[in-house]
């Protein structure tokens, strides 16, 4: 383990110090410091364009399969910085788990969906008990009980994404990033995916990137808020920054920043 | 939680999984290599093969048409003058009959279920192996086709192409076969690029009066022009590369003649005829002849994918 | 007066007609032959078919009475073909991983995507020249010219490219979003790949290597000079080692022999080949247009 020189705060499980991330020659995001605490959960929110996706892709290491993505500054999780070069990212990605905006179950079986990811991490304990639990953990025990064995594409939409929550508890990681994980979905469904994510709350720290302000008024206890600003030498490209970090009351009742309360208020976005 | 924890044991990627990983990348960046490997192999081998007979020769080679191996003389220009005659004259043949085909097919002149039948069952006809069309064009076409020839000769016998007295196998009916095995090519391919113009521009023809053909002429053929011209050269390269039918229907004569109606030779039929019994300097010059293939059959090819890139940047 | 009506004489609508005809006529051109072709392979071969035809060997040419069999044949052709895809489908599939999984669009890649193209342009024959000249003339197989194993070499250069290709299109029909959520729970590459990708892609890629397989067992410039022919039975292993027969090779032989016993063979033999070529090629076809329907429900 390579130790941080500066001592970090007991309870941020997650820094970000002076990250900025490109894609090829254009920067994506600027200069990010951010510090994520354990047991909370995270709202990233922002303008489209503005690299929130970019930023929660990066913490665990899942920009690496875009082409000509990279990263600049140290992102310390657990005192490493994952973006050493002796950092196995398949490793970061068992302690970091991810729920993509596309509800994305594998084509297996529902049982199977879950059983996957906590084999390959080397699971020994008993599999029925760790299916059930993640399913419940998820709050879709109940709907599908029944019918474990039936493919993980009959469930409907909030469903699947459920299951993908629940594949991803089923590997204990210690945070859990969403990525827009109710945005392909209907109100009902989202209310149910919000729910099991205060359920979840007790056990895990959450970062969620959303659209939704109401959302992250009603999910998380701080937001990030990023905005997009034109290139300097002004060709049109914009590039992100982190305009915005405090508590969800704070960010929404009493904003530091102008942008921040036009977002908020809807002048833009 | 916390003794759920204790349950992901082997949590840490072993060193093995990690070093299976590499292993399997690397395995497969090797396999992919295989093909550059092959590639080079391929002309690497057949050049340094020919090599005597290049030197022996040099260009000479491509244009005295002398292949005897008793005088242990060898000139390919019989072999060269047939690979090129007979696809080329079998591609001019074939491109109306396929182009017509196509637009046959991707019009609505008569209902979708037909269109789709004559399209795969055309299709089907490029997985007949070879030697079967040699079987059939042995048996079935050159008899058929005999009291043509006798009439071709006496009408025509005054065009060099026709000048000489029909006698059985000869370069006209490889240029048939040939015909026959390059209609599913050009055709599949010139439908697929006829498919691809986009609709707007022939609602915008017909928008502004024009007819079906007039918009197919002038509209739709131009748009596909450059990706029928791709299949067109896959085609060439097909037919100079033929072995098997044109091998058994063309007579197999390494005595020049300008005429279609004598038997002829191409280069792949001078291969598959004398390669398993030449020996000495014969077999430096049939890998010069090969040699000589390879690099035409390179050339077109090479060319058609250029074309293909360029088309489908377009789109 | 112009009127809105019809006009069949004029010479736009006769210009129509008349090229609609012309192309009516290329149609009748080009498939009255085909048809005609695969009906007289299917009517004189299977006449021909006889039990006695799967169970002897050939006679050798001159005996006029009866010409035997083609047992030889028809099993060297399982087993050359079985030897190319041994060697071709591993191979195809690894690089076509590579392609797909691995390369970023570089310039290895884009070189690599090149050069399948143009190996599955080199004619077939050429082939079967690179084999006799690295394999048959130097004896490099234990002392062994022309050989069953030679001819099998020969084809899988021929089955490689389609194999690379498929594997690649395949592979790249696989949503994206079914690799991260592997990646995304901690799988390995590898075990993505092995358990979720190539599951995935599994029958596209199989339908195409099919084909592949179909095709190359109907090829026969690349073994008559490695394969060669042979009359007699395959009783052992060691005969890889040896000449081996094939249908495509004793349709070739057999066409050119003057004795009507030996052509009836070839056509029999033909019926063979063409049938199961054909019906492999009609049974992915019905196979893939079935998937893509129930894709789209």
């Amino acid at each position: 383990m390579i130790k941080n020189t500066k001592k970090a705060q007991k309870n941020n499980i997650l820094s970000l110090e002076d990250v900025s991330i490109s894609y090829g020659k254009f920067e994506a995001v600027k200069n990010i410091f951010c510090n994520f605490k354990k047991g909370d959960i995270t709202s990233l929110i922002g303008p489209s364009g503005c690299g929130k996706s970019t930023v929660l892709r990066s913490l665990n290491r899942m920009n690496d399969l875009i082409p000509n993505c990279s990263l600049k500054g140290t992102v310390l999780f657990d005192g490493t910085n994952i973006y050493d070069k002796r950092v196995d990212p398949v490793e970061v990605r068992r302690r970091i788990g991810m729920v993509f905006q596309q509800p994305n179950p594998f084509p297996k079986s529902i049982y199977e969906n879950i059983a996957f990811g906590a084999r390959i991490n080397g699971f020994t304990g008993d599999m029925d008990d760790l299916v059930e639990l993640a399913l419940k953990k998820a709050a879709l025990w109940s709907e599908c009980k029944d019918k474990l064995n039936d493919s993980g594409y009959s469930l409907s939409g909030g469903q699947q994404q459920r299951l993908c929550i629940a594949r991803t508890i089923a590997i204990e990681p210690e945070i859990i990033l969403m990525d827009e994980p109710c945005s392909a979905l209907d109100p009902i469904s989202t209310l149910k995916i919000e729910e099991t994510m205060h359920e979840l709350k007790k056990n895990y720290t959450i970062i969620i990137v959303t659209h939704n302000m109401q959302q992250a008024l009603r999910v998380s206890d701080m937001t990030a808020f990023f905005n997009a600003i034109e290139y300097e030498e002004g060709d049109g490209g914009k590039v992100g920054y982190l305009a915005e970090f405090n508590s969800t009351k704070k960010i929404f009742s009493s904003p530091k920043e102008k942008i921040t309360q036009e977002y908020i208020s809807g002048k833009f976005g | 939680m916390e003794e759920k924890l204790a349950l992901f044991k082997n949590r840490k990627r072993f060193g093995i999984e990690k070093n299976i990983d590499i292993i399997f990348k690397n395995t497969a960046l090797v396999l992919s290599s295989f093909v550059a490997i092959i590639l080079l192999g391929i002309v690497l081998v057949i050049f340094f093969q020919s090599f005597e007979s290049f030197s022996r020769y040099g260009l000479k080679f491509l244009v005295t048409s002398e292949w005897n191996p008793v005088k242990d003389e060898y000139g390919a220009f019989t072999a060269i003058y047939g690979t090129l005659i007979t696809s080329f004259l079998s591609l001019l043949i074939t491109i109306p009959l396929g182009v017509g085909t196509a637009i046959f097919i991707t019009e609505d002149f008569v209902p979708k279920v037909f269109r789709e039948i004559i399209g795969s069952f055309v299709e089907l006809l490029a997985a007949i192996p070879s030697v079967v069309l040699g079987l059939w064009a042995i048996f079935v076409m050159e008899p058929f086709f005999r009291a043509f020839f006798v009439f071709l000769h006496n009408f025509f016998g005054w065009v060099p192409l026709f000048s000489t007295e029909p006698t059985g196998r000869n370069s006209l009916l490889a240029i048939l076969i040939l015909v026959i095995m390059l209609l599913p090519i050009v055709t599949s391919i010139a439908r697929d690029s006829l498919n691809q113009v986009p609709k707007k521009l022939r609602n915008a023809s017909y928008g502004i009066g024009a007819s079906r053909w007039k918009t197919i002429f002038s509209v739709i053929l131009p748009a596909a022009l450059s990706g029928i011209m791709a299949g067109v050269l896959l085609a060439l390269g097909r037919a100079m590369g033929e072995t098997m039918a044109v091998t058994m229907i063309i007579g197999n004569s390494n005595a020049f003649s300008w005429s279609l109606l004598s038997p002829g030779y191409t280069i792949s039929s001078m291969l598959a005829n004398q390669f398993g019994e030449a020996d000495g300097s014969q077999v430096s010059s049939l890998f010069y002849a090969a040699f000589v293939l390879m690099i035409l059959s390179l050339v077109v090819n090479i060319f058609a994918q250029w074309l293909v890139k360029k088309f489908s940047l377009k789109y | 007066m112009n009127s809105l009506f019809y006009q069949q004489n004029s010479s736009r609508n006769i210009g129509d007609k008349v090229f609609t005809s012309l192309s009516l006529i290329c149609v009748v051109i080009a498939i009255l032959p085909l048809i005609f072709l695969v009906t007289y392979i299917l009517i004189k071969g299977g006449a021909q078919i006889t039990p006695e035809l799967f169970t002897l060997e050939p006679n050798p040419p001159g005996d006029d009475l009866d010409a035997g069999g083609i047992n030889p044949a028809l099993i060297g052709t399982l087993i050359i073909t079985t030897i190319a895809s041994i060697i071709a489908i591993p191979v195809g599939v690894g690089g076509g991983i590579y392609l797909a999984e691995y390369s970023k669009g570089g310039p290895f890649s884009r070189f690599i995507r090149f050069g399948v193209n143009v190996l599955a342009g080199v004619p077939s024959i050429i082939a079967g020249v690179f084999i006799y000249a690295l394999i048959v003339s130097t004896k490099i197989l234990f002392g062994s010219m022309y050989s069953g194993l030679a001819g099998g070499m020969a084809l899988s250069i021929l089955m490689l490219p389609t194999v690379i290709k498929t594997t690649d299109e395949g592979l790249k029909l696989v949503p994206n979003e079914l690799r991260y959520a592997s990646l995304g729970v901690g799988a390995s590459m590898y075990t993505t790949i092995l358990k979720i990708t190539l599951p995935s892609a599994f029958r596209s890629i199989a339908t195409g290597v099919v084909l592949g397989i179909a095709r190359a067992a109907g090829e026969t410039a690349p073994l008559i000079f490695t394969a060669l022919f042979s009359y007699y039975y395959i009783t052992g292993f060691g005969d890889l080692f040896y000449e081996m027969g094939s249908l495509a090779v004793l349709i070739y032989n057999f066409a050119l022999e003057p004795y009507d016993a030996q052509n009836q063979l070839a056509w029999a033999a033909s019926f063979i080949l063409v049938l199961s070529i054909l019906s492999v090629n009609i049974f992915s076809r019905i196979l893939a247009a079935l998937t893509e329907k129930t894709k789209r429900v």
